[in-house]
């Protein structure tokens, strides 16, 4: 038998033993040694539905991950013409679909690199400076490396993703997406 | 046979779960940040493990939060 806990001083207004109130009298109780248990008690729920909603970040990743390999690999779509940009020149383009900016450079007479315009810190617009061989993300300064796409500086950790090249006589083509961690 | 409690001792047992389930959650935390960091860098590899270790953590977290129903419970 279990004997009435002696912390416990409150007699309940309905002056009705312990055993008898209403369910919803244990969750809000009116002394504190009571009160301490449901709070934790409560805070120890509330954890379980943190972890539930981890849960669903998890396959919200992998449903994501599972529409990116649907669309298959992007296409072969043409950039501009070599002519077109000056050695230590860039230009802005739409890659593998709108709404994802990339830079087209051309670092050498016969060198171009491309990357993702976004940032991989918090998505902001990367700039080229061609003198210190970086890429600048004005926002919070970070700075990638322009031979490579890592990170140099600032808060970015990933690299930029890299669009490959293929140049056919004077034309440049984008002909995919490289995502690397590293 | 099930025995009923003390408040006291339900006390000491939901700190001891409220530890358990802090750490499970806290590496459920650190899996999701790295998964994200993974699937953002093209990495596919680690997303359904992660997946799989994420929703272990869960599942302990429930079986804790069933004891803890459990325990409250009176014994008839």
């Amino acid at each position: 038998m279990i004997q009435p806990d002696p912390e416990l001083h409150t007699v309940p207004p309905n002056r009705l033993a312990e055993d008898v109130q209403p369910r919803w009298r244990n969750d809000f109780p009116i002394d504190w040694p009571q009160d301490h248990y449901v709070a934790r008690r409560d805070f120890t729920k509330f954890l379980c539905l943190t972890s539930f909603a981890f849960v669903v970040g998890q396959f919200t990743i992998a449903y994501q991950n599972w529409r990116r390999r649907r669309r298959g690999e992007p296409p072969i779509s043409e950039i501009a013409n070599v002519d077109a940009i000056p050695v230590g020149g860039a230009i802005v383009f739409d890659y593998p679909h709108e709404a994802e900016p990339c830079l087209l450079l051309r670092t050498a007479e016969d060198a171009f690199v491309a990357y993702s315009q976004k940032c991989t810190h918090l998505a902001c617009a990367v700039t080229p400076q061609f003198k210190e061989s970086q890429l600048l993300c004005p926002c919070h300064k970070g700075y990638f490396d322009m031979a490579t796409g890592r990170p140099l500086a600032g808060p970015p950790r990933r690299p930029l993703p890299r669009i490959t090249l293929e140049i056919r006589g004077k034309r440049v083509y984008a002909t995919g997406v490289e995502r690397s961690t590293v | 046979m099930r025995r009923n409690f003390t408040r006291e001792q339900r006390m000491t047992i939901v700190y001891g779960m409220l530890c358990i389930i802090l750490i499970l959650v806290v590496l459920q935390l650190w899996l999701l940040t790295a998964t994200m960091n993974a699937y953002l860098g093209g990495d596919e590899g680690v997303i359904w493990p992660a997946a799989a270790a994420s929703t272990v953590c869960l599942l302990l977290n429930l079986g804790l939060l069933r004891y803890l129903y459990k325990i409250e419970r009176p014994n008839p």
